[in-house]
């Protein structure tokens, strides 16, 4: 067999396969089953428009909000690690490591139940969630930003220097907007990863006007005893986190052709 | 030239200067004095420290000994304010370093606004009139991507100027251009030494120190070997090192006979 046979046989195989295993499942699944499960249209109809007005807005909030302090304490952090003071850089370091290390959920339990407990504070739900989704995000950014500031020509910091800017005006000036433009991608990356964590408010005990998509699925679903709403509610993510996507990848060529 | 002698003393005085990375040591001792309104070359073969001896002088890099003085203040005494001083320092890179995120009216108007407090009219102003002097009226626009090597080089220079510098550093300004674009660069820099700038330029283009520089300076291995007009060094060198340097650069099949003969 030539090379070029050899790969229209194992292509044709491939979709052989393909079709074998969509034909198992179509003629064994119970399709009336899946339908009323998944695709309930009533129920579908019933989650709106509360999901769209009350829990794809919350998600968006808490994700916003979160993104927003994660993003200015991921600078300071990034600033910290290139910092030329030793202890910045080690306690950018642990920071970094540790909220990398521990998983989110426990970050909210310990700003959610943890912080009021010890110093007998009430912090407002919604400072709480920037501050979670916040604290964890940074950790990822930070190390982002780092590299996007490392990633600016030496010659541009020199020539800013030369022209009598300090260290520090050069940076806000010069190096700073640089690297965001070279970061923006993997940003956007982080905000679709913490889109997705802004779940995990729901340890934090939602009202109902608080509840974002997936509290607000999984309660439909007990209401309804159908996963359909569950279904509804990830389409609502796909609704923010696709576009993202697209627009990360729409940055990356555009960061492509700069160079 | 005969210019008196100003209340500040010479442009840049430079003496002892010694440099190292590690154990490598760059500078070996340099003693050099530019006057003002004087135009001084500096040639000499890749790693002989040309740059770092152009870079001691607004202190991009910290001299290991010795002394830097620019318009009378020393540069290397640590309680100067660099930054302060910097600004009367103009520089360009060979590698332009324009700022690509900004205008080419943003590269000229920023440091004006950030560092001299200038206000947003009067830096444009200034900016487009230095624009215009390199011939680059009609590309305040552009972002340095959109511009030729050598219009990024001529903007360069006019963002240095637009800080209204007492002097001028060069480091090989056109060293990273298409041949064809030498010219108008090489135009700018007479213009600017006819119109009595303080410059002391690195530069290969021995054209361009034979008629423009009143000193040529030859560097070899961190230390001046030969010094004087420019017209005596680059025609008629007196030491072998200089002669088989300018022999090279001049035309470098000739310098293979040479060195054999
Ligand atoms: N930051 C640095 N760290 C270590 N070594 C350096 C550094 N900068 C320069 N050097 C070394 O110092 C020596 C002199 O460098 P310099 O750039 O001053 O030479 P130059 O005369 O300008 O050469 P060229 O004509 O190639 O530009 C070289 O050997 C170079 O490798
Ligand atoms: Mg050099």
């Amino acid at each position: 067999m030539t090379p070029r046979k050899r790969a229209r046989t194992m292509r044709g195989a491939q979709y052989g396969v393909l079709l074998l295993v969509a034909a198992v499942l179509a003629l064994t699944a119970d399709w009336g089953e899946i339908r009323r499960a998944f695709f309930d249209v009533e129920v579908a109809k019933a989650q709106f428009p509360e999901i769209i007005t009350t829990a794809l807005v919350n998600t968006v909030i808490y994700t916003g909000l979160g993104f927003a302090f994660g993003l200015a304490l991921g600078l300071l952090l990034a600033l910290m690690k290139l910092s030329s003071v030793p202890p910045n850089r080690w306690l950018a370091t642990v920071y970094i490591e540790f909220f990398r290390g521990v998983p989110a959920l426990l970050v909210f339990i310990a700003l959610g139940y943890g912080v009021p407990l010890a110093f007998q504070v009430r912090v407002d739900k919604l400072v709480t969630v920037m501050l979670a989704l916040g604290l964890v995000g940074a950790a990822y950014m930070a190390e982002t930003i780092r590299a996007g500031i490392q990633a600016v020509p030496k010659g541009q910091v020199e020539a800013a220097r030369s022209l009598g800017m300090s260290h520090g005006r050069a940076m806000i000036s010069i190096v700073i907007p640089q690297a965001f433009r070279i970061v923006l991608p993997p940003l956007a990356n982080e905000l679709i990863l913490l889109t997705k964590d802004s779940s995990l408010v729901y340890v934090l005990g939602l009202a109902l006007e608080e509840q974002e998509l997936s509290k607000f699925g999984k309660d439909a679903l007990n209401d309804y005893r159908s996963l359909t709403p569950i279904l509804v509610a990830g389409l609502c993510y796909l609704i923010i986190t696709i576009p993202l996507g697209h627009l990360v990848r729409r940055l990356e060529a555009k960061a492509a052709r700069a160079k | 030239m005969t210019t008196d002698a100003p209340p500040e003393g010479p442009a840049i005085e430079v003496a002892g200067l010694h440099k190292s990375f590690g154990d490598l040591e760059v500078l070996k001792g340099i003693d050099l004095t530019v006057r003002r309104g004087e135009v001084v070359c500096v040639i000499g073969p890749s790693g002989s420290g040309k740059s770092t001896l152009l870079r001691c002088v607004n202190l991009l890099e910290q001299p290991t000994a010795g002394k830097v003085t620019v318009s009378g203040t020393e540069v290397t005494d640590p309680d100067v304010d660099i930054d302060r001083m910097r600004r009367r320092i103009g520089m360009v890179f060979q590698a332009f370093n324009l700022f690509p995120h900004l205008t080419v009216l943003g590269n000229l108007t920023i440091s004006q606004r950030r560092v001299l407090g200038r206000g947003k009219a009067e830096a444009e102003r200034l900016a487009r009139a230095h624009l215009a002097g390199v011939g680059l009226g009609d590309k305040e626009s552009a972002y340095p991507a959109q511009l030729s090597g050598g219009q990024q080089q001529r903007a360069a220079i006019a963002r240095a100027l637009s800080m209204g510098p007492e002097l001028m550093l060069f480091d090989e300004p056109t060293s990273a251009l298409d041949p064809e674009l030498v010219g108008d660069v090489l135009a700018v820099m007479r213009k600017l030494a006819d119109e009595g700038m303080t410059m002391l330029v690195v530069t290969h283009e021995m054209s361009f120190a034979r008629e423009v520089a009143d000193r040529v300076i030859f560097m070899d291995d961190g230390q001046i070997v030969e010094e004087g007009p420019a017209e005596q060094v680059v025609t008629d060198p007196q030491h072998q090192r200089t002669r088989l340097f300018l022999a090279r650069v001049l035309d470098p099949a000739a310098a293979e006979v040479k060195e054999v003969g």
